[in-house]
């Protein structure tokens, strides 16, 4: 994820939901100068083919993520919690989207 | 009335191929990547407008088989795009405002050939509205930019918008055909088509810093089958396998 800025413009980050109540999904990255060529770039690379009914647009250089060397307690932090998993539980057919 | 709807839907569809044309030959060769996509998914877009009103033509005309005898078959002189529209892709300012001028054109002609009884062509037209407000949309973004960027941007739009003026007289001419299909319903008439169109033109040149040119000559000629040099370049590639492997099979 880099936040060089070049002649293309920023890189943002694209997320599109492909259905309505369904979470966002990171489908991929677009250059871009602004927000609304953003959109429209995004929309011509990743959603030609009617692949969702949102979309949502991010700088990449706005997203905050964990650095990955040093951040054991961040990420791997329920390693011996098993109990904080409900895996003792059957699912009921009915439900789709867990 | 069906030989004359015939050719106005000549005329509507060789403009789509044209600029559809023009727009392809940007496949590969856009300023950059995503706008490489941007601007051939706009030729895609055309290029499917033109052949579902080339279909609808060969239905009324009875005696073509395929749409593709008259995108193939047919001579520089029996093509009625506008001169405009084979204007060539002299830099990425005379690509913006020549499609950006065709595309309002062609809003305002679709806008009006969804509301006939033809639900045929009224079809056709309403799928071409949702892809042309994209187009203008994405075409004002850039004069927006291009006008408020640098000196050099100000003055290369500025340039493409003098160059190009000449051949915006064509676009509210009306011969006698015209006129018909106006009383028939399927156009506007010149003042208001003019109304409309130069409106776009105005707000969006006024946010950008620019300027419309004086009225001066205009040329004229296209609903005749009359162009620039440039038309025949144009069919001499797109129609130079049909020429050399009469009815070839893929």
């Amino acid at each position: 994820m880099s936040n060089k800025k070049n002649d293309l413009g920023e890189l943002w980050e694209v997320f599109i939901q492909s259905k309505n109540g369904l979470p966002y999904k990171h489908v991929g990255s677009v250059y871009a100068h602004d927000k609304e060529f953003a959109i429209h770039n995004a929309r011509d690379l990743y959603n030609r083919r009617n692949e969702g009914s949102s979309i949502w647009i991010v700088k990449s250089s706005q997203i905050v993520a964990v650095d990955l060397d040093t951040s054991d307690y961040i990420i791997n932090n329920s390693d011996d919690k098993i109990y904080r998993n409900p895996t003792f539980y059957n699912i009921p057919d009915e439900i789709k989207n867990l | 009335m069906n030989k004359e709807l015939f050719i106005f839907c000549l005329r509507l569809a060789d403009n789509c191929l044209i600029l559809a044309h023009r727009q392809s030959e940007l496949c590969s060769k856009s300023p950059f990547l995503e706008e490489d996509i941007a601007q051939t998914n706009f030729g895609l877009d055309l290029l499917g407008q033109a052949e579902a009103i080339y279909n609808f033509a060969v239905e009324i005309e009875g005696n073509i088989n395929t749409p593709d005898d008259l995108v193939y078959k047919r001579n520089e002189r029996s093509f009625y795009n506008f001169i405009l529209s084979e204007q060539p892709n002299t830099n990425f300012a005379f690509v913006v405002i020549r499609q950006y001028f065709m595309s309002v054109y062609l809003k305002i002609i679709y806008t009006t050939l969804s509301n006939i009884k033809d639900s045929k062509l009224s079809g056709i037209s309403l799928k071409a509205l949702k892809e042309l407000d994209y187009q203008i949309n994405h075409f004002e973004l850039w004069i927006k930019r291009l006008g408020l960027g640098t000196k050099e941007s100000k003055e290369k739009i500025q340039n493409a918008i003098n160059e190009l003026w000449i051949f915006t007289g064509e676009l509210f001419e009306r011969d006698n055909l015209d006129l018909n299909m106006e009383k028939n319903g399927y156009l506007l008439n010149s003042n208001l088509f003019y109304k409309k169109w130069i409106n776009f033109i105005n707000d969006i040149f006024n946010e950008s810093n620019l300027n419309i040119p004086k009225d001066a000559y205009m040329v004229t000629g296209s609903k005749n089958g009359i162009h620039s040099e440039y038309m025949g370049f144009i069919l001499t590639e797109m129609q130079f396998l049909q020429r050399t492997f009469p009815d070839a099979k893929w």
